[in-house]
């Protein structure tokens, strides 16, 4: 379960950082890329806090 | 991870507050690293980058002010403050208390609470402009010094009540929220400065150079904003935390700290968060003025919607309550050292009331580089006290720790030393129009001058020996 909220959250940073690298390329529109990062967020906020703070 | 330090100094004050840090509770580099990496990409980012663009930079000064006022700002930390906090291992509250004695430490973090609240309280705004997208609420512009509409007032205070309940909490669910967000939040700085680059038609370097120069940091300020130049830009990323290095603040943290060297780890907060977080966040507002050239408002989260959508304000409104929570949380441990008996939560809620009021006014965010400058300004004395103290009580022949030392509760040099301080730097400002943002590096060495003079008139070293 562990491992799958990880990935999960890594999914979720990679589409924050990547749909900004993919329009600034002029492969995708801005509509695009703020979707994509708004389900990025979705991603990383719906898994890291799970795992994030665990070894506090 | 970003706070775990802090949180953990917060929860250790009570065990060492008033002895040195034991080796066993010693951190290692990577909680420094993180914590400043994190501490400073926040949400001031999201007004000053802004604020450069609209006070009318150039895109060259810009650049190479940030590199060297960083690079200036990251010596203070590790050659002025962390020598003494590795030395040393105190709070700054008690070291001061051992120089000044307690009446002057009282007086000290009354003016520190102060200012947390006022900066709290811009961030709670900043935070406001984002939340207020939902609403529809009117923004508040660059000139803008009193709340605009009944709805602002309602949101800001909705928020500053939230906010201090999460607060009343305790600092470990704050801690635990910022590491949350802070990967997140740095990869949405960076995306959303490529996405207002794209949006500015940038494709090539060439583009890049031309667009920087032409539309991003023109040059020309934006009207009723004063002309800022390369040296306010060095200055600014010197001394906007002023409070914290020269000002000593972080003793309180770098006290912590396996070598004095780790001091020089703040250059992960500078080179992330005070250049890289300023450059994108002025990027996304020129974006902003490209496709609003008739509005002047001056709101981050309604900046950082139009570029980055609904993460760019989710981003805005963490950034800023991330920011405000822990400034909070100190200011109240600040009010705690004069009303030691008074309940805690009583305490934060006192603090957080004063903060909600003061982000009615949007003044605090539209004039923040000022703020930040005064506010390092006014913290700055203490913090060359007690540097002179360190390095010059042997070397100029006064008593080392006077107050502690003569049993005093203050210290009439200390007191000297930071009252003149302030007034010279009025003058200076007042009779040769010496902006505030460069009497830090002035102020610094009268503080120092006037210490050193006045304890040998008043604590001469032969005055100890002789008792």
């Amino acid at each position: 379960m562990n491992a799958f909220l990880k990935i999960l959250s890594f999914i979720g940073l990679l589409l924050t950082m990547f749909p900004p690298i993919l329009i600034f390329m002029g492969k995708i529109d801005l509509d695009t890329t703020k979707l994509l990062m708004t389900i990025g967020m979705i991603a990383w906020f719906s898994s890291a806090p799970f795992w994030i703070n665990k070894k506090e | 991870m970003p706070s775990t330090l802090f949180k953990k100094v917060i929860q250790e004050t009570n065990e060492y507050e008033r002895t040195p840090v034991p080796a066993k509770s010693l951190k290692s580099s990577n909680s420094f690293l993180g914590m400043y990496a994190g501490e400073h990409t926040a949400g001031t980012e999201f007004v000053i980058g802004p604020l450069f663009v609209a006070h009318g930079v150039a895109a060259g000064d810009l650049i190479l002010g940030l590199l060297i006022g960083n690079l200036l700002a990251v010596l203070s930390w590790g050659l002025i403050t962390a020598p003494i906090a590795a030395q040393k291992r105190l709070t700054l509250y008690y070291q001061l208390e051992r120089i000044v004695g307690k009446r002057l430490v009282i007086g000290y973090n009354l003016i520190n609470a102060l200012m947390f609240c006022f900066l709290a309280g811009s961030m709670i705004a900043v935070s406001a402009t984002a939340v207020g997208i939902l609403f529809g609420l009117q923004m508040p512009t660059l000139t803008d010094w009193m709340p605009r509409t009944s709805g602002w007032i309602i949101t800001v205070v909705v928020m500053g009540a939230v906010i201090t309940l999460v607060a009343i909490q305790g600092y470990s669910y704050v801690a635990r929220f910022a590491n949350l967000m802070a990967p997140w939040m740095i990869l949405i700085f960076v995306g959303a400065g490529l996405i207002g680059l794209s949006q500015l038609g940038v494709n090539s370097w060439d583009s890049l150079v031309s667009i920087s120069n032409e539309v991003i940091w023109t040059g020309i300020p934006l009207e009723g904003m004063s002309k800022f130049t390369i040296w306010h830009i060095i200055f600014f990323a010197w001394f906007c935390n002023m409070a914290m290095h020269i000002g000593m603040s972080d003793l309180t943290i770098l006290r912590y700290a396996r070598s004095w060297k780790y001091g020089f780890l703040s250059f992960a907060g500078m080179f992330i968060g005070h250049f890289f977080a300023w450059i994108a966040s002025g990027i996304l507002y020129a974006v902003f003025l490209q496709a609003n050239s008739s509005s002047s408002a001056f709101a981050p989260g309604e900046i950082a919607f139009q570029t980055a959508g609904i993460a760019g304000a989710v981003c805005v409104i963490v950034a800023g309550w991330t920011t405000a929570n822990p400034t909070i949380y100190r200011a109240g441990l600040a009010l705690q050292g004069i009303f030691p008996k008074t309940a805690t939560w009583k305490i934060t809620a006192l603090v957080g009331g004063i903060t909600s009021l003061a982000a009615c006014f949007p003044a605090l965010v539209m004039k923040l580089l000022d703020f930040v400058a005064l506010y390092g300004l006014l913290l700055m004395p203490m913090g060359a006290v007690i540097f002179a103290d360190f390095y010059f009580a042997k070397r100029f022949d006064f008593q080392s720790e006077q107050a502690l030392n003569n049993k005093k509760s203050f210290s009439i040099p200390s007191f000297i030393a930071w009252i003149l301080t302030l007034i010279i730097c009025l003058g200076l400002n007042q009779f040769y129009g010496l902006e505030i943002f460069f009497l830090g590096l002035p102020g610094w060495f009268i503080a120092v001058a006037l210490f050193v003079g006045f304890s040998k008139i008043y604590y001469p070293s032969a005055k100890l020996k002789m008792a």
